[in-house]
């Protein structure tokens, strides 16, 4: 009972400095829980990615199109369960503030390679039955306040015109890690429009999915696939759903490396606040440490005090830290809207920001714990704080 | 009765290391602040002087940019006949209707790939565009695949260097020629001759239109030409704006995301100097009792307290500038969000950008020290004396 309760003690008679020293790893702490849940959110598409699926696109660029008769190539290939497809659609809602993305896609088809998309049974009939049909995610009805029935304008960007649909279904995701503020309509509906205006950019579409028997086969279905298209006048290129999502992460390496790199400086800044801190506290109670020595308790029992008192400190501002990342980092999605479609405090950065208080926390205590351990008896007792 | 500067001065001199501690972190923050709001500046700099403020811009209504915009044959026939394009040398009109798409490259160093902009440009796309300069090898020939890259492109994407060809659309393309544009948005740009582009992608219409005013405040006449047209369904925008425009997202995302890391960084850089300048009246009880019986007035010690530790903020706020003036070497390369292409822009340093760095410093070292200072100035004579 003594022990845990003289660090308290210590701990808290300098009321002023400790306050200070807890707000400053809360605020350290909390940005470094900020910074990570933004790059985690950055790789969040690439996470939610099934390696049961490819994505086949033109090896130009996502800007050029497949033909639609690819589907049935891509179908008989060995190791292809089922083929979907998608095309995007990139409208505007209102203004260009509200960005979120659409898809154009063969919904029977596509609905059953994402099971992770959760939709009744009777909006998923009323989707699929209604041409002018279209599904969104819970997030994305929640931030416009959406309801099933509701009609959604969209203004076409590449393809021109006011589009109206009918929201038949709000699908939910199967975990954290899903996208919820994606929009799907019928691809069948945007392809009768294209022949209508722009009759050669008909039967075409942006990507295909594909649906592996066996993860494995990834590579050799994938080379199959492009090997069947080269030298036509559309090649093809096959990834994995992941490597997919993940060239779009690479593109903004740049901006990630910075914010990876400035979440471990505020890492650094406030060990630097805390470790003088520690210095100042262990300097100031040089004879009372070596009354305990002379009482016969050991160089290590010392130490292990300011430890504890280090850590001690730290843990609870890194406490206080995770329970305000949340309602921040909630705030912050709210100012960014939907340009991170997933955004949330994950396990892992909870467990890290508490690694990195325990960490700042130990370095800090190092050099007062290993210069208290040191200094003799005589020396220590004679010391003025 | 004020207390001299000097003892102000020595004091932040006598403790070394503390002041060194405080001051670090403080310069930590600022370099932050400044290194945010010099990129910000950057790109919309590179993007707003990628236009010319008289030459337009002629692309599908609600495209938003020229990779998904498309202008047919009829429509860009129309166009050519405004009477208000101003008319080159040779008695050509100053129009360029350009091909714009995106290719997928591998870069050099990390063999990732990123999305280059490949432009097909027109002899007089090559007038309306002064500022594009060749810099190594030759401009390509017309009715070849000859292409030329931009100084970023050059650099950052493998086979894209003089001699060197890459293969897109079914074709090999020799790199003929690297030019520079003046840190605008074109060096992150792939030329080519705007025919065989169409050809080799197989696009029968273009994707943008530029042209040159003749006279530069006719720009509302004939915007609204344009786009009152009923056979025409393009908008028209000054290539200054449409640029602009482009750089609002990427611009506002690093500026909000900046700001919000230097405040909450401030936080903790405010905290070191506090608890640096309580130790440092905590330390001082005894001087403080001294000036204060040697007939100093309580202002004057407030004063000294609060100019230390504007001291401390400001010797913070030169250091991280200092550094962040070393980031204007640099040039980030990376995806613009809202052409889905590779942008280079690099850092820039504006007086702006010093004044709101060092105000800033300032007041991190003023909230810091305030607090500190009035506890100091309220110590009793008595006590403080008594304190040593």
């Amino acid at each position: 009972m003594f022990l845990p309760l003289l660090v308290t003690r210590n701990a808290f008679r300098h009321k002023l400095r400790t306050t200070l020293t807890v707000i400053g790893i809360v605020v350290a702490i909390t940005a470094f829980g900020l910074l990570r849940t933004i790059v985690e959110a950055w790789y969040a598409g690439a996470n939610a990615s099934s390696s049961a699926r490819l994505v086949t696109r033109s090896s130009i660029s996502l800007v050029f199109s497949l033909p639609l008769t690819y589907a049935e190539k891509i179908r008989q290939v060995d190791g292809v369960q089922s083929v979907s497809w998608a095309n995007w659609f990139g409208g505007v809602y209102i203004s260009e503030r509200n960005f979120f993305p659409q898809f154009a896609v063969d919904a029977p088809s596509y609905l059953e390679m994402y099971p992770e998309f959760i939709l009744s049974s009777e909006e998923r009939k009323a989707f699929l039955t209604d041409r002018k049909g279209a599904i969104v995610g819970r997030k994305l009805a929640l931030q416009y306040g959406w309801r099933v029935g509701d009609q959604i304008p969209l203004r076409g960007t590449i393809y021109s015109g006011t589009w109206t649909f009918n929201l038949r279904g709000i699908y939910d995701g199967a975990d954290k890690g899903t996208d919820q503020s994606t929009m799907y309509f019928h691809w069948a509906l945007l392809n009768e429009t294209i022949k209508k205006t722009y009759p050669r950019r008909g039967d075409q579409t942006g990507v295909f999915v594909v649906r592996l028997r066996d993860p494995a086969q990834a590579a050799e279905v994938s080379a199959a696939i492009d090997a069947m298209f080269r030298n036509s006048l559309a090649e093809t290129l096959s990834e994995t759903e992941k490597a997919f999502q993940l060239s779009f992460v690479a593109m903004t390496e740049a901006i990630l490396l910075a914010i990876q790199a400035v979440s471990f400086v505020v890492i650094v800044i406030i060990m630097a606040v805390m470790a003088n801190t520690m210095a100042m506290t262990a300097r100031e109670r040089g004879a009372e440490y070596a009354t305990l020595k002379v009482l016969g308790f050991s160089s290590g029992f010392v130490a292990m005090l300011i430890f504890a008192e280090s850590i001690g400190i730290a843990l609870l501002g890194g406490l206080v830290a995770i329970v305000f990342t949340v309602p921040l980092a909630n705030a912050f999605a709210e100012q960014m809207g939907t340009l991170f479609p997933i955004f949330y405090v994950s396990e892992s950065t909870v467990l890290m920001q508490a690694g990195a208080a325990v960490l700042v926390g130990i370095i800090a205590a190092v050099l007062p714990a290993w210069r208290t351990a040191r200094i003799r008896i005589v020396d220590g007792l004679r010391a003025v704080g | 009765m004020t207390i001299p500067f000097s003892y102000i001065l020595r004091n932040v001199a006598a403790r070394r290391l503390t002041t060194a501690l405080t001051a670090g972190g403080m310069a930590l923050v600022v370099y932050v602040f400044a290194t945010v709001l010099m990129l910000a500046e950057g790109l919309e700099q590179t993007l707003v002087a990628t236009g010319q403020a008289d030459n337009v811009v002629v692309i599908r209504r609600a495209a938003q940019t020229e990779v998904q915009s498309g202008v047919d044959r009829t429509q860009a026939g129309i166009v050519e006949t405004l009477s208000d394009i101003a008319v080159g040398g040779n008695g050509q009109k100053l129009i360029s209707k350009e091909p714009v798409v995106l290719i997928n490259l591998p870069k050099r160093n990390s063999n990732k790939p990123s999305n280059v902009v490949i432009r097909g440009v027109t002899p007089s796309g090559l007038v309306l565009r002064p500022q594009v300069k060749l810099v190594e090898g030759r401009m390509f020939q017309p009715g070849t695949s000859e292409i030329i890259a931009g100084r970023s492109i050059a650099n950052g994407f493998q086979g894209a260097g003089v001699g060197e060809t890459l293969r897109f659309a079914s074709r090999d393309w020799t790199v003929v020629g690297v030019f520079d544009a003046g840190r605008t948005g074109f060096d992150s740009e792939i030329w080519g001759d705007a025919e065989q582009m169409l050809q080799a992608f197989r696009r029968f219409g273009f994707s943008a239109l530029i042209f040159k005013l003749a006279d530069s405040e006719r720009f509302d006449a004939v915007k609204r030409e344009i786009e009152s047209d009923p056979r025409l369904t393009l908008e028209a925008k000054r290539e200054t704006q449409f640029y602009a425009d482009q750089s609002e997202m990427l611009s506002k995302f690093i500026s909000y995301l900046g700001t919000t890391i230097s405040v909450i960084f401030s936080i903790g850089a405010i905290i070191g100097a506090m608890i640096t300048m309580y130790a440092s009246v905590a330390s001082r009880t005894s001087e403080i009792g001294t000036l204060r019986a040697l007939g100093f007035p309580r202002k004057a010690i407030l004063v000294a307290f609060l100019v230390e530790a504007l001291m401390l903020g400001l010797i913070g706020g030169v250091i991280g500038l200092v550094a962040a003036s070393f980031m204007q070497a640099l040039s980030i390369s990376t995806m613009n969000f809202q052409t889905f292409a590779e942008l280079a822009f690099t850092f820039r340093l504006t007086p702006g950008i010093v004044a709101a760095s060092l105000g800033f410093a300032l007041a991190m070292g003023f909230v810091g020290g305030f607090l500190p200072a009035a506890r100091a100035a309220r110590l009793k004579i008595v006590d403080a004396l008594r304190a040593a």
